[in-house]
């Protein structure tokens, strides 16, 4: 479904992707691993052409997307879910959702606020409050409520698990595997190898913007070397 | 009681105008994050425009859709000017976007010079509208009430347009975070088109519609700009309901100064600002996040240390070259670089404040013209010595910077950057309306130096001496403990306020200083024309220091003087051609464009490039 | 063992929403204090108030017994309370060393000095500082460059500056990696040790808590639900139900080996 061939990503001079070969496949969840500093954050925003790839491609759909501005991105159907969860805080829950709201594609599954509510019930109670007024936990939840009102057909969710409490982790978790029972294909980078395992099929482990693992995570725990390796754990 | 009614009603009919364009302004402000300075521009534009429509579309209707169409064709020049000027450095530092609208003032002005000649029209009377009404025995124009009722209607369409329509939630998700409205898949360029538009429109219609009430010139363009600024900072930034309050406000109380105490009806809206502020320092109805805070320009500036052997070296021998000038070079030249020296002082004053201290003034000019009318009024009105005079002028801007910065330094952002502006502009109206002691518009001349130093020769090395001093030690006091507390509460103000930094303090102390420095630009000026009008402390001339800052490049002192320098030499060059206005505004809004890290900024960077330069370590 | 700070009572409301409401406790002399809870509970609310950047809408701030009512930021740090921030706030425009050097210009009072150059100021007791948090050899780097974790250790360092009796610490791990936090943690640890310093700190890692810290408190709605040591409070029924969760990442996570 999505494929980075040999992406090549700087920020001012600082290479940060080098190189970087990976997939994800229709109907899967894979998590991007790897520790701080290690590319994660760059690989989403190449794949959403916030950071545009100096050579290398990034194909969608059989598409060639690379150099798009991102709006065309995420109209082709990439959702993206930024790991300061950058809401709008002056606008309320509703209103948020309709800046997220973009017509269904083909294929891709319809939300409507209804449908959200049910998978988001703190919203609900809460859909005429300011951004500014929820807890970090609802906030991240609009974040990602936001980005599936456009729906996608690929969300990208970066460190939804950075920085919350313990208990919003897990409800995070649920979400996440509820969102894949639907048919929503993900890619999440994680640093939290738990929480990654429990939602994810696939492991994409990164260091230095390579790629230096793709496989089950059977496979990782069958290579421990690989985990103190890239993982620091 | 009914007179006062009347004039009530006046003041309401002149808000019409002053709101329009206001709210524009505003408006794109809030998304873009431009102050468009070009914006009283598009409201001359309107206002000819719709004068010339109006010559050829008769009747009632004609009026109307003249106007109509004024604000359209007006919106679709900013839509030229947001796709060719501005999107080309939206990714440049912010308020480098500023300097791109400053280009734009002088390409209109001339354009609108080559179009309508440098006369003053006079609007049309409203057909159907002519008349006027008694109001309590009062007559009150029919076109006033026109105004009165038409006003809300605006107000409501742009608040239901911005709070309840999907365009309006889209536009402020926008103006809190574009790149984010991107990534959600709304074509963001076309939301900054749009807005723009619709910005540039409505000062558009505010030109068109008070043409019966005024008329179209030349000079309007800038005439209304600090109203408009003053307007929207009273209001609160962002605020559509505030913008219509605080236009109400000015223009009411406009009226009533014209009737009452005709000497200070310019002074009046700024001491009603600088009341309003004292009370509500985010303007009646602002509130306080939008404002943004005093940051860094761009990327961060890299850590600079005094200049190593090579650069002393370099530096001295162009000292050298300098004290010869009079050996080789003609009295002409000797005027040019003692206009030069003078003016990139002026410069590097203000750099002090915005490169070190992200302090963003707008209205520098207040204490380079201050110090020079200080010194002017001393000797010609105290009969003061000239060298007396000389050493008091600083010392006059000094005072003048410690009471405004005492006032401005307690806001932020662009309320700080529009509250200076708005002082600068009491000080110009100050002098020009208060011509018994000033001499007004005419200025004040046989200001001469000493004997001593009368001499073109004399002078220049007394300016060359003062001025490259200024410089010097402005640099030095950046690498004191002063000039790096005065970065650190640029850089990180938390962090400074959490280890012992009074940042505010420190800001006022630098604030003051620049002033100084200001000021003794202004006491070297004073003596070298022999005179001093009002123009020293006009917008134009803010904007002057503020452009070669960002133009020479805002991260090192040397941008500041060698952008003063090349805009000095170049004015010189094209002012003898009649349409110098343009040229100079299409340079400056190339090299905007091209080199969008100034001139020093983008020599430093291609010379690191060819390698001629060692490169900065970057991270990994 | 005396207290270093003492709350009573300490309450803020924001338009009439309870941030944080009628919270006390103490300090002691030498302890690593951490105080967790979700976000939004008021953790960096209740910091904001002790270092003075908020104003508490009731309720008394006492440093050594001293009421800090109405002090600002920057005097409250001259009375000893360092702090260091959730997202660092070094100065960008700086060398590694230079930020040290500010912080001891400030402690030193030498801040409107215009005659001597800034950076020949104290090189050498800045230098000596970010030795003790090993930063020494990136001391001539651009801070603007540095890696998180290292910002994180710079900010330490200025945060000694002033020899203070107090730390605050807003999530001092925040956005490293695991391996690094301990670093980081091991190394506050010792520096309080050796310095005899008080350190209060909010966190998210639990493992970092549990392990480092003497005693924890518990924020949920802006009141203290518990204060106790790791043993207490991983077995408060209260904190698991806000807070830590019924740990069903872990029982997934083993059932996921077993299988």
């Amino acid at each position: 479904m999505l494929e980075c061939k040999n992406i090549n990503s700087f920020y001012g001079k600082a290479h940060i992707l080098n190189d970087l070969c990976m997939s994800v496949d229709a109907g899967t969840v894979v998590s991007l691993l790897g520790r701080n500093g290690a590319g994660k954050t760059t690989t989403i925003k190449s794949i959403m052409q916030m950071v545009v790839p100096k050579t290398g491609q990034v194909t969608f759909l059989d598409r060639d997307i690379t150099g798009w501005p991102p709006h065309k991105v995420a109209r082709m159907g990439l959702g993206y879910v930024p790991e300061e969860r950058r809401i709008f805080t002056d606008l309320t829950i509703l209103e948020n959702l309709e800046v997220g709201r973009q017509p269904a594609r083909d294929g891709s599954i319809e939300w409507t606020i209804e449908m959200l509510f049910e998978i988001f019930p703190n919203l609900k109670e809460r859909r005429n409050n300011r951004g500014k007024e929820l807890s970090g936990g609802e906030q991240q939840m609009l974040t990602i409520a936001r980005t599936l009102m456009g729906n996608p057909k690929l969300l990208l969710l970066d460190e939804p698990s950075e920085g919350i409490a313990p208990v919003i982790v897990e409800q995070m978790a649920e979400t996440i595997l509820n969102l894949k029972a639907q048919g929503v294909t993900v890619l999440i980078s994680e640093q939290n190898l738990h929480f990654a395992r429990i939602v994810a099929d696939r492991a994409v482990i990164i260091e230095s913007g390579s790629l230096k693992f793709d496989g089950t995570f059977l496979d990782l725990d069958a290579q421990p070397e690989i985990q103190g390796a890239y993982l620091s754990v | 009681m009914s007179l006062l009614i009347a004039q009530f009603l006046t003041g309401l009919a002149n808000a019409a105008a002053l709101f329009l364009v206001a709210s524009g302004l505003s408006l794109i402000f809030g998304v873009t994050r431009i102050v468009n300075f070009a914006h009283g521009s598009f409201y001359m534009l309107g206002a000819f425009i719709g004068y010339s429509l109006m010559q050829v579309l008769p009747g009632f209707f004609g009026f109307w859709s003249s106007v109509l169409l004024a604000g359209i064709a007006v919106g679709l020049i900013g839509v030229i000017v947001e796709m060719f000027v501005l999107r080309p450095i939206y990714k440049a530092p912010e308020l480098f976007q500023l300097v791109a609208t400053f280009g734009v003032i002088l390409v209109i002005q001339d354009l609108t010079l080559m179009t309508w000649g440098a006369v003053d029209v006079l609007g049309p009377r409203v057909p159907g509208l002519k008349g006027v009404v008694r109001i309590l025995g009062e007559p009150v124009p029919q076109y006033d009430l026109a105004l009165i009722a038409i006003t809300p209607f605006v107000l409501f369409a742009l608040w239901y347009l911005i709070t309840k329509t999907r365009v309006g939630i889209l536009v402020r998700a926008a103006t809190q975070d574009r790149e984010m409205v991107g990534a959600l898949g709304v074509n963001q360029a076309w939301l900054f088109t749009g807005v723009f538009f619709l910005g540039a429109a409505l000062a558009g219609l505010g030109g068109a519609i008070q043409l019966p009430k005024g008329g179209a010139d030349l000079l309007m363009d800038f005439n209304i700009l600090a109203a408009i600024f003053v307007v929207v900072v009273i209001g609160g930034m962002g605020s559509l309901p505030g913008a219509y309050l605080a236009a109400v406000l000015i223009s009411v109380l406009n009226v009533f100064g014209v009737s009452y105490i005709p000497q200070s009806t310019l002074v009046l809206m700024f001491v009603v600002m600088a009341v309003v502020l004292m009370v509500k320092p985010f303007g009646l109805l602002g509130r306080e996040e939008v404002a943004g805070e005093h940051g860094q320009v761009g990327e961060p500036e890299r850590p600079f240390k005094p200049a190593g052997k090579k650069g002393r070296i370099i530096v001295a021998a162009l000292l050298l070259l300098l004290a010869l000038l009079p050996v080789f070079g003609s009295s002409f030249a000797m005027v040019l670089v003692t206009d030069i020296i003078i003016f990139c002082l002026f410069a590097a004053s203000l750099h002090f404040i915005l490169g070190l201290g992200g302090l963003v003034s707008f209205g520098h000019a207040a204490y380079f013209g201050g110090g020079a009318y200080v010194a002017a009024l001393l000797v010609s009105s105290a009969g003061t010595p000239m060298e007396l005079a000389f050493l008091l002028a600083p010392l006059g801007a000094c005072l003048a910077a410690v009471i405004i910065g005492w006032l401005c330094i307690r806001l932020t952002g662009v309320y700080f950057a529009m509250l200076t502006m708005a002082f600068a502009q009491l000080l110009w109206s100050l002098v020009y309306q208060w011509d018994e002691f000033t001499g007004g518009d005419d200025g004040l001349v046989d200001i001469w130096p000493s004997p001593w130093l009368a001499e073109t020769e004399a002078y220049y090395y007394l300016t060359l001496i003062v001025g490259v001093g200024g410089i010097i030690l402005l640099r030095h006091t950046a690498h004191t403990p002063f000039g790096y507390a005065l970065r650190a509460s640029r850089d990180s103000s938390r962090q400074a306020e959490a280890t012992g930094i009074h940042t505010k303090r420190v800001q006022w102390a630098a604030f003051a200083f620049a002033g100084s420095m200001a000021g003794l630009a202004g006491a070297l000026f004073v003596f070298s024309k022999g005179s001093i009008f009002p123009t020293e402390l006009e917008i134009a001339r803010s904007f002057d220091a503020l452009i070669v800052v960002f133009l020479g490049g805002v991260k090192t002192l040397s941008g500041a003087v060698v952008g003063g320098a090349t805009l000095e030499l170049v004015k010189d060059y094209l002012t003898r051609f009649e349409y110098w206005r343009l040229i100079l505004g299409v340079l400056i809004i190339v090299i905007v464009i091209l080199a969008p890290d100034g001139i020093v900024g983008s020599l430093r960077k291609l010379g690191e490039r060819t390698g001629l330069l060692r490169e900065a370590e970057v991270s990994k | 063992m005396t207290d270093v700070l003492k709350t009573d009572g300490l309450s803020k409301s924001f338009g009439g929403i309870r941030a944080v409401h009628n919270v006390n406790f103490t300090v002691a002399e030498g302890e690593l204090l951490a105080l967790i809870g979700p976000n939004g509970a008021g953790k960096t609310t209740c910091f904001n108030m002790l270092m003075g950047q908020l104003k508490p809408t009731s309720g008394k701030v006492y440093l050594h017994g001293e009421d800090l009512a109405g002090l600002a930021p920057r005097e409250i740090w001259r009375k000893g309370v360092g702090r260091t921030f959730q997202i660092t706030g070094t100065y960008q425009s700086m060398t590694v060393i230079e930020n040290v050097q500010m912080a001891l210009i400030s402690h030193h009072k030498r801040l409107f000095s215009i005659l001597k150059y800034a950076h020949k100021l104290y090189r050498d007791e800045a230098m000596s500082l970010l030795e003790l948090v090993g930063m020494a050899d990136q001391a001539e780097r651009h801070c603007a460059i540095l890696a998180y974790g290292d910002l994180k250790r710079l900010e330490l360092a200025i945060a000694l500056c002033n020899h203070p009796r107090l730390l605050l610490m807003d999530e001092p791990t925040a956005g490293m990696a695991p391996k690094e936090r301990i670093g980081l943690m091991q190394l506050t640890t010792d520096i309080v040790k050796n310095r005899k310093i008080s350190v209060l700190f909010t966190e998210h890692d639990m493992d970092v808590v549990f392990t480092h810290a003497h005693r924890i408190m518990v924020l949920n709605r802006g009141e203290l639900i518990a204060n106790g040591t790791s043993e207490e409070i991983r077995n408060d029924a209260r904190v698991q139900e806000v807070y830590l969760g019924g740990g069903h990442l872990f029982e997934k996570d083993e059932d996921q080996i077993n299988a």
